[in-house]
């Protein structure tokens, strides 16, 4: 997916004044904040199981090599062909050529971020092989043309209305916009695809070293159908989401749909190991896991080494007054919200998407959210202090850091500053006592006055007022 | 008991009254109070522009100006997270001083958390008539769980408190994300806005001037000029004298 994340700023703007996406975004809000807040009171132990979570996951990404070659054996076993991908090119040539290959003219495919990020679509189809989503949500931007903007709630942003047109145009058939009648509707059209696909195309939330097993949560069951009924299944995913065993998967996905949704356990959960063996009733006669790098390796050992915990649940994002206020699109890239504001630095470079790490007022939301315990502010942070030291910021913003930083470490300086600063913005303020415009400040004075200051400092007052 | 009072630049260059208010209040439960007069700032505004280095100065600074006090109280969760998180958790891991700044960390509290758990207040000197809505600012309440202490303080004044929806949500001040991502800044106050409203309450109050600055700037940008929006230490500390 082509980067658009340097534009942040201009399309979170535009975001702002799209009332049906405000709409929208304001329905979907309560649902999914509220939901897990009820299902995290209603479980108990929730801040024992997110420490456990944590520093499970922590031991995978600490000894990463170690469990992904213990995958690599486990599922070459049950007779899956394991690839590794450095890049994000490398992997979407992997499986091209597998389609090439074995003559695949259909793929289904069910939700998976990492094809997003990698722009496998777009590949496959440049190869002439038609490629179908089946999750409802990606089925829904399919049509649309536009790419998710929730890594969980593909098409959060539009409403039954906007899909009801959508069916219309794309099903010939007359406009519905009952949501079970509009699931129907999408299921009888898949239908055949999912019966006739030559291949299937999943990611996965976990793949499990001590089995081989690639695992997938979904609500709508697509997935079953995606990795059972084509004669070939290819499983694409990234290198981190290895974990040890099925305990520890027993423990993760309690915490999963209830910080995702507020659900206590996801209607479906596929477990796919290997090809259809002897007396097996159904299974791919071929199997293949991508195990994509794409960046995720250099995090490892580096100050943002925690986000590679992420178990991609989207509570972050969920819980974000900007991610609230903007959507998802506004960050221009697969990943929006907090965890998108670190992995986008991190995975296209911060000089691509500059305004991400501070699009935070740092109100820790996304910290009490997160089900594994990333830091995210921190980490938001850490790439602030990166902006700093590389000089990324605009040359106005730094000028003001380095002025500020000058005055606020000399008292006497300081105090005299502040004297007079004081005392010009008081008289600015008027009678009214409101400043309305203010040099350098226009990102508050256009959408708010600045109470003016009451023009003599405390300094001056309390030194005057005596000990 | 001395208690140093780190009065925090916003408050001494634009509100210094909640300064005083907070000066009234520590006399009033029989505090010694010293005001270190080179403080400045707490560095946050450094440390989240991702310059450390200026961060680590003001917060040396700081600690060398209230050496010698039994506690340090500010009128702000913001600036107390600074000093009471940021340091000891992140930047002065593996510093020769890093010890120090745990100690610091234990004697620093915000004002209402000082009140209301260190000298264990049952009165308080102001009056408040009426209902009060509160704003729970970030770094208070999730740095330093400051959430009911406030409350307290404001029913003892004679407060009802009408609590708005999302009450912990930020108003969207965060420094300087406030100017340079200033429309959405504006929006989530905007939001803030409206739910505070909503409360039916007359008076916006919390512990921290620039969440306070940018709630009163969006209101009477909006044309609200009969809302108040006051720290809570103004409405608990009474007149003066």
């Amino acid at each position: 997916m082509q980067v658009q994340s340097m534009h942040f700023k201009r399309r979170a703007s535009e975001k702002l004044d799209d009332a049906l996406l405000q709409s929208n975004m304001k329905k979907a809000k309560g649902k999914f904040v509220d939901g897990r807040a009820k299902a995290v009171a209603e479980f108990g132990p929730w801040e024992e199981l997110r420490s456990h979570c944590a520093a499970l996951r922590d031991r995978v990404i600490a000894n990463l090599d170690a469990y992904l070659v213990e995958f690599e054996r486990n599922a070459t076993r049950r007779g899956a062909v394991v690839h590794w991908a450095e890049t994000a090119e490398e992997a979407c040539a992997i499986v091209a050529d597998i389609a090439t290959k074995n003559g695949v003219r259909t793929v289904t495919k069910s939700k998976s971020m990492v094809s997003e990020e990698i722009a496998l679509n777009d590949r496959l189809e440049a190869a002439g092989i038609r490629v179908v989503e089946t999750d409802l949500g990606e089925y829904i931007l399919q049509l649309a043309h536009e790419p998710p903007s929730h890594i969980v709630a593909p098409a959060v942003h539009k409403s039954k209305e906007q899909v009801a047109d959508l069916f219309q145009e794309a099903h010939d058939r007359p406009r519905n916009t009952d949501i079970p009648a509009l699931t129907r509707e999408a299921r009888e059209a898949l239908r055949d695809d999912f019966l006739n696909a030559d291949m299937g195309i999943s990611g996965a939330n976990f793949i499990i070293a001590e089995t081989g097993t690639t695992l997938t949560v979904t609500n709508e069951g697509n997935a079953d159908m995606v990795t059972t009924v084509p004669r070939i299944h290819c499983v694409v995913t990234g290198v981190e989401k290895v974990i040890g065993t099925l305990e520890d998967f027993a423990s993760l996905i309690r915490l999963l749909p209830r910080s995702a949704i507020g659900q206590t356990i996801t209607n479906y959960l596929t477990l796919t190991t290997g090809t259809k063996m002897p007396g097996d009733v159904d299974g791919p006669e071929q199997m293949h896991i991508v195990l994509v790098d794409a960046g995720r390796t250099k995090l490892v050992g580096s100050d943002l080494e925690p986000m590679l915990r992420c178990i991609r649940c989207g509570a972050c994002m969920n819980h974000c007054p900007v991610y609230q206020n903007v959507g998802g699109h506004a960050y221009g890239w697969v990943y929006p919200g907090p965890m998108g504001s670190v992995l986008t630095p991190a995975y296209v470079g911060l000089e691509n998407a500059g305004d991400l790490p501070n699009a935070a007022t740092f109100c820790g939301e996304c910290a009490v959210a997160c089900p594994v315990k990333i830091p995210l502010p921190d980490l938001m942070r850490k790439l602030r202090e990166q902006q700093f030291d590389r000089r990324l910021r605009p040359w106005g913003e730094r000028a003001a850091i380095s002025m500020w930083s000058f005055a606020v470490t000399r008292p006497g300086l300081y105090a005299f500053l502040s004297r007079w600063g004081a005392r010009v913005a008081s008289w600015i303020g008027g009678r009214e006592k409101l400043i309305h415009k203010l040099p350098g400040l226009d990102g508050w004075t256009k959408g708010r006055d600045m109470p003016a200051p009451a023009g003599r400092t405390f300094r001056d007052l309390y030194r005057e007022g005596g000990r | 008991m001395k208690v140093g009072l780190f009065v925090t630049c916003l408050v001494d260059l634009s509100r210094p009254s909640i300064g005083f208010a907070t000066l009234r209040l520590l006399k009033h439960y029989g505090c010694e109070v010293v005001v270190p007069e080179t403080q400045t700032c707490c560095g946050q505004p450094g440390y989240n522009s991702g310059a450390r280095d200026v961060a680590r100065t003001l917060a040396r600074k700081v600690l060398a100006e209230f050496r010698g006090c039994d506690y340090v109280v500010a009128p702000s969760g913001s600036c107390s997270g600074q000093l009471k998180h940021a340091t000891v958790h992140d930047l002065f891991i593996g510093e020769p001083d890093h010890a120090e700044f745990v100690a610091l960390s234990e004697r620093w509290f915000e004002l209402s958390d000082f009140l209301v758990n260190v000298l264990k207040v049952q009165e308080v000197p102001g009056r408040v008539n009426g209902s009060v809505t509160y704003h729970d600012s970030c770094s208070g309440l999730r740095e330093l769980g400051v959430k009911m202490q406030p409350r307290y303080l404001l029913q003892m004044a004679g407060a009802g408190i009408a609590e708005m929806e999302g009450a912990e949500r930020c108003c969207g001040f965060g420094g300087t994300f406030s100017v340079k991502l200033g429309e959405i800044s504006t929006r989530m106050c905007e939001n803030k806005c409206e739910a505070a409203r909503a409360s039916g309450a007359g008076t916006i109050v919390g512990g921290d001037l620039g969440c306070l600055l940018n709630i009163e700037g969006r209101l009477r940008r909006t044309g609200d000029h009969a809302t108040r929006v006051a720290h809570f230490a103004e409405l608990i500390a009474g007149g003066e004298g």
